[in-house]
């Protein structure tokens, strides 16, 4: 019993790891905010596509969303990040992250949008031109604004996804939460640092799981 | 009535002038060669089984179904040309739905604001004005704040109606505007249409309330099949139709 408190939660260690793990959880923070604000405008994007004139167009969506949502993105960063170099185009691993993470969200974010803008009743649209609004002005001000409040519980539940996934930004070498505690880990030779970390995601995300399930109730009702 | 200034103004053109208009969806000929005109401060009513076209026919007139064949001209413009403003003419040429659609997440006020803003480009203060009293012409002053939800299904339909009124249309199109209503909330809106006659409105209606169309129509209409069959005053229409299926279909909602 002793020696599972030692291994797991060594206050001490933790207290050492503490400076290199809230490091690590600062650059999880900026990952966020670079990846969730670039997925939600991506999928936006793929979205608006997926409703073109131009079967063209549609076509193409259809098939990066499949692609993309097939893919694990892990597969995808690795392949970024170690592939591109050899056609001439290195990225950081930031970049690479970034990048991986719009190309997997666009299409999971896009495809949450489509669903809700789907929700919306053709009458919505009709009203809207028959006064004369544009089919942009239509999107912006009616379907959108309507489409996203029918979808928020997705939306949340797929930004849990996002904040989680972003540990698999660990594998290119970038220091965010789970490299930051890895690394403590390998130092110390024990497993408190991730045990700090999992806390973290825990503290930081129980909230919005619960405010979730909540929500999904409110809307069920 | 015919010589003198008014007719060189084009007072005596119809507003809405459809001609040889066909319409199909896919296989299915819906409307198969319809001749229509409504002339300035005309209240013509449109009636006719269900099926029979009433509602593509209305829609056609503004375009939300685009009309296969033929031509229709809104106060001298022809909309069925490629070089037509449709979105400019749209505004001319309010349409009131059946089921209202209200855009939920707007208050009653920014219902009717949201195309004076978009479309006519007015500040928000003239959009609020002029969307205050297009609220109060239709009797709803104290329900500017109030949500979609929060509104019966008269009301509902009054800021629909107070939507398009905003606009300044030349001509209103209605398409059931009573027919989701409760039977003590149709009085409400009957009572709005008949000031906006009053006020000298040109008005479309598709419908079938009786009384309504005998104090307040000029002319009604009967469609089958996709066709005008008969027209008249209401008075012609509504006791002595000529056309069988007219006859038929008046006893029928006359029970
Ligand atoms: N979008 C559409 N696609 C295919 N068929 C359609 C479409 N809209 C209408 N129709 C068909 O066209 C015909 C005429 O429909 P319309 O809605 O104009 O009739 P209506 O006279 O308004 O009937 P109601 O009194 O039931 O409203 C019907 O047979 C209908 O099924
Ligand atoms: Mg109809």
């Amino acid at each position: 019993m002793e020696a599972l408190a030692h291994q797991f939660f060594n206050l001490d260690i933790m207290r050492q790891a503490w400076p290199i793990i809230l490091q690590g959880f600062g650059m999880t923070l900026l990952l966020c905010l670079a990846v969730i604000p670039l997925g939600l405008a991506g999928g936006l994007l793929v979205a608006t596509a997926s409703l073109s004139k131009s079967r063209a167009l549609r076509w193409t969506v259809k098939g990066f969303n499949d692609v993309f949502r097939a893919l694990p993105p892990l597969v995808v960063l690795i392949l970024l990040y170690s592939g591109l170099p050899f056609a001439g185009i290195r990225l950081s691993p930031f970049a690479a992250v970034c990048l991986a993470f719009l190309l997997n969200n666009s299409s999971f974010y896009g495809e949450i949008y489509r669903a809700g803008i789907e929700s919306v009743g053709r009458g919505q649209w009709e009203a809207a031109r028959s006064t004369g609004l544009s089919a942009p002005h239509t999107f912006a001000y009616v379907i959108l604004p309507q489409a996203v409040r029918n979808v928020i519980p997705d939306l949340v539940s797929n930004t849990v996804e996002v904040v989680k996934l972003t540990s698999i930004a660990s594998v290119v070498s970038f220091t965010e939460l789970l490299y930051a505690a890895d690394m403590a880990r390998s130092v110390t030779f024990n497993t408190s640092p991730i045990v700090l970390a999992a806390l973290i995601y825990l503290v930081i995300l129980w909230p919005v799981v619960r405010l979730m399930s909540r929500l999904e109730h409110r809307v069920a009702a | 009535m015919t010589s003198g200034p008014l007719a060189a103004n084009g007072a005596e053109r119809p507003i809405l002038q459809v001609r040889g208009l066909v319409k199909r969806f896919g296989a299915l000929e819906v409307l198969k060669g319809i001749d229509f005109a409504v002339a300035p401060q005309e209240l013509v009513f449109v009636i006719g089984p269900s099926g029979s076209g009433k509602s593509t026919l209305l829609r056609c007139c503004n375009r939300l179904e685009e009309p296969d064949e033929g031509s229709i001209m809104v106060d001298g413009v022809e909309l069925t040309d490629p070089r037509c403003d449709i979105n400019a003419m749209r505004r001319r040429i309010g349409m009131v739905f059946q089921s209202f659609n209200l855009y939920p997440h707007l208050s009653a006020l920014r219902n009717v604001t949201l195309a004076l803003r978009k479309v006519l480009r007015k500040s928000r203060r003239e959009a609020d004005e002029i969307g205050r009293a297009a609220l109060a012409r239709v009797g709803l002053s104290d329900k500017v704040a109030a949500y979609p939800a929060e509104l019966s299904g008269g009301q509902q339909q009054r800021v629909a109606i107070a939507r398009a009124l905003s606009l300044e249309p030349k001509i209103m199109l209605f398409d059931e505007p009573t027919s989701a209503l409760d039977p003590e909330l149709v009085g409400s809106v009957l009572a709005t249409m008949r000031d906006m006659r009053e006020s000298g409105l040109t008005m479309v209606v598709v419908s079938h309330e009786m009384r309504f169309a005998r104090d307040a129509a000029d002319r009604v209409v009967f469609m089958d099949g996709g066709r005008i069959v008969e027209e008249g005053t209401p008075e012609k229409i509504f006791t002595a139709p000529e056309n069988p299926r007219a006859r038929a279909f008046v006893a029928e909602i006359a029970r």
